[in-house]
């Protein structure tokens, strides 16, 4: 009973931080968006002002959509992007669900605020919204390889290291894996590092992998017949699924604690621990979605399938060939 | 379906061309550059009426984009707000006379703020969201006193 109710006040604490974050990331996402414009740009609170007017506006359900799935696809996305919070750690936070579900587990769960929307673009019957979520599900399984490919080289550069429990969220975070590797390895993951860092803006539909969302050419693609509520519900779903994407790339390749280089233990410790945690967060946002959504224009939905699965898949494979030599000169140093 | 302080800090704008010369689209795209910048108050530029609290309609209404525009308008949700954009909106401009015109544009739908100019300048432009802003806090205040 206790572990139900420890979850359940974690998984309330946990959404509402990453509701406000999530949306204080967009802000601050707009804000330095518009300074590199050379313009002043929103507040940076606009995104909260504008999820609160969604939720005051008329929720329109068109004729052709299927009003039950219409209507419970942007809670799912929602619910979905929590869940993927719960599996995390967040500093020197454990994981709030930590012992039932590992990183096979997060991978999966990362797609289903995807599948939400997607299902939802379907529901929704308008042909824009149609194209919207197929070029969706298409550049789910552009991404989902080099993504694959990261974290399993990971956790195998791990369990070559004789680290236990290798695919454990927490191991991962306790056990940064450039602590491990030897100069090639360090190769390997820097080429990892590039990868992940070309996953991030993929897997939040940002540009240039936005064509899914293309407001020029689709007139706002898989969410067009969405507006109000539902609409407001994917923004959240959105902006806690930035925190989500960010913080798992962070614990695959950037997991190190501020604590033991300072010394601090305890309630600083966890305290320091999360703020840096969120500066890294802050920090992965801004150099991959913020700088490259400003520098390039939108990729062809063909243009991200070959980017995916050509170069960074090739990326990715070179990269676990360094990692297995690496193996054979270094087998682990813990 | 209220009026909310939230909804006249992110007033987001869908634009309609109903058959102008694309002067005023141009002033539009203008007034939204960097120089102008009206992203500070919230203001974006969206691709769907869906998503859209302003309407922006530039142009005289040809009799072919009459039902058009009657749609676009009903398929925003509500709180909307429309607004015209050039003297051709307004009266029809300089092609008052011709044949094939259904509107101005308030013949067809509802309208809250007219802009005039050929083309408007994008101060003038700023100046109608204004008026759009002020219009709403006074509906809003109406609102809450009855
Ligand atoms: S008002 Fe002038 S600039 Fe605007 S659409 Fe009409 S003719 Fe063109």
């Amino acid at each position: 009973m206790s572990v139900f109710f420890a979850a359940l006040g974690g998984t309330i604490l946990l959404a509402s931080f990453a509701i406000g974050f999530g949306l204080l990331l967009t802000g601050i996402d707009r804000r330095v968006a518009a300074r590199m414009q050379a313009r002043v740009g929103p507040p940076l609170l606009q995104p909260f002002t504008d999820v609160r007017k969604l939720f005051a506006k008329q929720n329109i359900i068109p004729a052709n959509a299927i009003p039950w799935l219409f209507n419970a696809m942007p809670i799912i996305a929602l619910a979905s992007s929590i869940a993927i919070l719960l599996y995390l750690p967040f500093g020197s936070f454990a994981p709030v669900l930590g012992a039932f579900g590992d990183v096979i587990l997060v991978l999966y769960l990362l797609i289903i605020p995807s599948l939400a929307l997607v299902l939802g673009g379907f529901a929704s019957g308008s042909p824009y919204a149609t194209v919207g979520a197929q070029r969706e599900m298409v550049s789910m399984i552009a991404y989902e390889l080099p993504l694959a490919v990261t974290v399993i080289s990971i956790a195998w550069r791990l369990h070559a290291a004789h680290v236990a429990e290798p695919f454990s969220m927490l191991t991962l975070m306790q056990t940064p894996v450039w602590d491990v590797v030897g100069p090639l390895g360090s190769t390997a993951l820097l080429i990892l590092l590039v990868v992940m860092a070309w996953v991030t803006p993929g897997e939040l539909s940002k540009i240039p992998f936005d064509s899914p969302e293309a407001e020029t050419e689709l007139a706002g693609g898989i969410l067009a017949e969405y507006s109000g509520r539902n609409l407001g519900l994917f923004a959240l779903a959105q902006a806690v699924k930035t925190v989500a994407v960010a913080a798992f790339g962070i614990i695959l390749l950037l997991p190190w604690n501020l604590s033991p280089f300072l010394g601090l233990t305890m309630v600083a410790a966890g305290i320091a621990d999360l703020v840096f945690f969120a500066l890294k967060v802050l920090f992965v946002v801004s150099i991959s979605v913020t700088v490259v959504r400003m520098m390039m224009a939108r990729f062809r939905i063909t243009q991200v399938v070959g980017l995916y699965w050509l170069v960074l898949g090739g990326l990715g494979a070179l990269a676990i060939f360094l990692l297995m030599a690496d193996t054979s000169y270094v087998p682990g140093m813990i | 379906m209220k009026l909310t302080k939230a909804l006249n800090r992110s007033l987001w704008a869908f634009h309609f061309n109903s058959g102008s010369c694309n002067g005023c689209d141009i002033e539009i795209v203008a007034t939204l550059t960097p120089r102008y910048d009206l992203e500070r108050f919230g203001v974006k530029l969206v691709g769907s009426p869906r998503h859209a609290d302003v309407l922006l309609v530039t142009g005289p209404v040809t009799s072919q984009m009459a039902d058009r525009l009657r749609r676009v308008y009903a398929q925003m949700p509500g709180p909307k707000v429309a607004m015209v954009i050039g003297t051709c909106g307004l009266s029809g401009g300089i092609f008052s006379t011709s044949y094939n015109l259904a509107g101005p544009v308030d013949q067809i739908i509802p309208v809250d703020v007219y802009v005039p100019g050929c083309a408007p300048r994008p101060e003038a432009i700023i100046q109608g969201v204004v008026t759009v802003i002020a219009k709403l806090e006074r509906l809003e205040v109406g609102e809450r006193n009855d």
